[in-house]
């Protein structure tokens, strides 16, 4: 069957003759199947059950979020993050702040920076656990899915906790953070970071030894490391490949460096590799929440900027200067200098990056984010071409690709 | 012989009927055995417990949109699951409940049909099972109900052999292929049972798993793979004709227990003599049961507790004076053990559902011909071998 040809449509396969004189059979996988985790669809042309071709077909959640930030003023811009990787929406609003921080070259607090470090980290638990959960699921492992979204749960509560939302929280600001940290959060945080490894331990329990899951992930969606680097690839996937490479260790951030943690790294290369990886990558986490969360500096959680950070309630309505910056900052936003900035973090899903233009006014002349789903789901036609079907849903779901963050 | 069509008939009635409850409040089990693996409480909004839901689920299913697709083939498309359940439903006709009983002056088995060929009945009605997933697939006319209607196929044919070789090993035990006549064999301890004869277990393990592939169920649940080909062979299906795979689905399911039960775990047969008191052990679990959910009614840890509760004791403890009369316990103790055994074998299905990953295609078939077969072939020789030493 060929696909018809509508404008918009890009990718089209044509069934074929292969030279044992059989004919293959195009398959159209999604963008509404079980497991392209959301709408990415993939076009596979099939002998048998084996794939000869596969060409991905993505802009199905083409939402223009990068043009968006060109008319939001810079505060306004950090909703607009959460939106992009919605399985990671702390990291992305650490790494638009960031970005916009070092243009304005603001100082922030310790007590911010190491609640930064604290909640992304959590994020990062949030989306391995939707990962997990999910490519648990691809593969038949039913019962794993619901375990991780009972942690899960745990750590959308904490979010709620601190800005009252579950997911869309934008809860770090230009500045510093949204809000004060609410009182008992050390409480909230440490019953959940108590019981959290013995949970990994569950998960593991189920899978890391089972013979049917080893089958299923070891030796597939493998390629050469030189090939990997090509695309683009970043994150576990990468780590998984042999190359430590974190931009948490490699170019330290929101002061990462004064936390003790190891990158966990695999050479296999395959499923299986990935998998190890980010089980690792969870028990770092947890370890980094702890020590942040141990050693809490004191001190104030916004910078001391009043054109930048909105001023606190009781002075607003004390302090005539308080109230003015107040109704500036809200209307007409601040004013960021001309230049332009790239801000590398480490997101759950490998490299996010924002490279930021300022013109001088209260907007961005330009934002582009260098997303990593969109380098990792590069790599697709690569991993899968002669394998099986059953090895493309093991093969996507070891990406653990957003199409929001792929799309923007 | 007018008396033999009257009782045929009410036991038809009577066996379709409990079968029929029973498929769909095996589904209820189901949900409720894998949500409570899952840490979550199932269905509960449908009646206590959820105890309603599959009264439910019929009613939405049958009021569903019949729908056929415009690019079907139609006659194949609607007989495919007709042929299905009907094929499902007819294996139980030959597998016997329970012993001779005595109703109002009437000898009757409990059991519709005795063939003196019954596992032969049953290895050849499910075989024809498989035409009605394969010709779903390929008359559904979409690609994958086609991939899953053709793993299905293939699947069911690679392990009906070693399902085969299994069955083998404990009729040569038993020297007969009647059902009956094989749980008569097992008659009196626990060691009688086939299981437990030498090395029979192996022959009880190659069939619990050559058992789940015939079924369908997970690990080799890959024709309906969901993550893979959506809903595989069943995927054009709606309403009843999607409910009949469905039925099917467990209606196979409860086959192979019992055939488990009766070729392995003795049939109806009490794991020790009645002499010494087996025909309490029903008594002793209902009432415990009974005793135990009246104290959790009156000393509730939620409020519904205090209303859902009690009349389920009450209930229980009913069953259990029941169990005591005489002239009941000829029928019901063989019921009770038949049961409790089968249900041990589909809680089994349940469990390793909650439990493990799928495998992949290619290894599926591998494992079906490069450890299964061979080892069931071993297995058999050596039961043969055993047998013309040993008797």
């Amino acid at each position: 069957m060929s696909e018809p040809d509508v404008p918009g449509v890009a990718a089209t396969l044509e069934s074929e003759e292969l030279s044992s004189g059989r004919r293959t059979l195009v398959l159209n996988m999604g963008p509404q199947h079980p497991s392209t985790h959301g709408v990415l669809r993939l076009l596979l042309e099939l002998d048998g059950e084996t794939i000869v071709r596969c060409q991905p077909d993505i802009g199905f959640l083409h939402t223009g979020i990068e043009k968006e930030f060109e008319v939001k003023l810079y505060q306004q811009a950090v909703t607009l993050t959460d939106r992009v990787d919605y399985l990671a929406p702390l990291s992305n609003n650490l790494g638009w702040c960031l970005a916009v921080e070092k243009l304005l070259g603001l100082e922030i607090p310790p007590q911010a920076q190491w609640m930064r470090v604290m909640l992304t980290e959590l994020t990062r638990l949030n989306s391995h656990l939707v990962w997990l959960g999910t490519h648990a699921i691809d593969i038949g492992a039913m019962s794993v899915f619901l375990y991780c979204f009972r942690e899960r749960e745990d750590i959308l509560r904490i979010f709620e906790m601190f800005s009252g939302q579950r997911m869309m929280t934008s809860y770090f600001r230009i500045g510093g953070l949204a809000l004060e940290p609410p009182r008992g959060w050390q409480e909230r945080v440490k019953k959940f970071i108590d019981v959290f490894p013995s949970r990994v331990d569950e998960y593991e329990d189920l899978l890391t030894n089972n013979q049917i899951w080893i089958g299923r992930t070891r030796g597939v969606g493998t390629f050469p490391i030189e090939d990997m680097l090509d695309l683009g690839v970043t994150g576990p996937m990468l780590r998984a490949a042999g190359l430590k490479m974190d931009a948490r260790k490699d170019a330290p951030y929101s002061s990462y460096d004064k936390f003790d943690f190891e990158v966990p790294v695999r050479t296999e290369n395959d499923v299986y590799a990935r998998y190890q990886v980010r089980i690792e990558e969870m028990r770092q986490s947890a370890r980094i929440v702890r020590q942040a969360m141990d050693g809490m500096p004191p001190g104030p959680w916004k910078a001391d900027s009043p054109h930048v950070v909105l001023p606190d309630r009781d002075k607003m309505k004390t302090q005539m200067e308080a109230l003015i910056y107040h109704f500036k900052i809200v209307t007409e936003g601040f004013r960021v200098p001309e230049g332009e900035v790239y801000q590398v973090i480490e997101s759950p899903r490998g490299e996010l990056a924002y490279y930021v233009v300022g013109d001088g006014t209260a907007r961005p002349y330009r934002v582009h984010m260098r997303t990593p789903s969109f380098g990792n789901l590069q790599s697709t036609s690569r991993m899968v071409e002669g394998t099986l079907i059953a090895d493309v849903i093991a093969a996507i779901g070891s990406m653990d690709f957003v199409l929001g963050d792929t799309d923007r | 012989m007018d008396s033999f069509i009257v009782i045929s008939l009410i036991k038809i009635f009577v066996v379709f009927g409990a079968l029929m409850t029973i498929l769909a409040y095996l589904q209820w089990v189901e949900r409720k055995v894998i949500a409570h693996i899952q840490v979550r409480p199932g269905p509960y909004r449908v009646g206590p417990h959820g105890l309603l839901q599959p009264l439910a689920d019929v009613i939405k299913l049958i009021t569903k949109e019949d729908l056929v697709p415009p690019y079907v083939n139609k006659v194949l498309y609607l007989a495919a699951p007709f042929l299905a359940i009907t094929m499902a439903l007819l294996s139980i006709s030959v597998i016997p409940f329970g012993p001779k009983i005595q109703v109002a002056g009437y000898q009757t088995w409990m059991q519709l049909t005795d063939l003196n060929f019954g596992v032969l009945f049953i290895l050849g009605i499910s075989s024809m099972g498989v035409y009605g997933i394969a010709l779903a697939g390929w008359s559904s006319n979409n690609k994958y109900a086609l991939l899953g209607g053709l793993r299905s196929s293939a699947q069911m044919i690679s392990y009906e052999l070693p399902l085969s070789l299994a069955i083998a090993a404990p009729l040569l035990i038993s020297n007969t292929l009647s059902l009956r006549k094989l749980v008569e064999t097992q008659d009196g301890w626990l060691w009688n049972w086939n299981l437990f004869h030498g090395f029979q277990y192996v022959s009880f393990v190659i069939f619990i798993i050559a058992a789940f592939a015939e079924t369908n169920r997970v690990p080799f649940d890959l024709p309906e793979a969901e993550n893979e080909l959506v809903a595989g062979f069943h995927t054009e299906y709606s309403s009843m004709k999607f409910a009949s795979f469905f039925m099917a689905e467990y209606a196979n399911m409860i086959t192979v227990s019992c055939m488990a039960v009766l070729l392995f775990l003795g049939g109806w047969v009490a794991p020790w003599p009645a002499a010494y008191g087996s025909g309490y052990v029903p008594v002793v679990i209902f009432a415990v049961a009974g005793v135990i959910t009246i104290w959790r009614g009156l000393n509730p840890r939620r409020k519904r507790d205090r209303y859902t509760f009690p009349p389920f004791g009450v209930v229980f403890l009913i069953v259990a004076a029941v169990f005591l009369v005489p002239l009941l316990q000829s029928a019901l103790l063989p019921l009770f053990w038949f049961c409790a055994k089968t249900g041990a074998i589909l809680f089994l299905f349940i469990w390793i559902r909650g439990t493990l990953p799928r495998f992949r295609y290619d290894q599926l078939m591998g494992f079906a011909w490069k450890v299964l077969f061979p080892v069931a072939m071993l297995n058999l020789l050596a039961t043969g071998l055993a047998i013309a030493v040993f008797s």
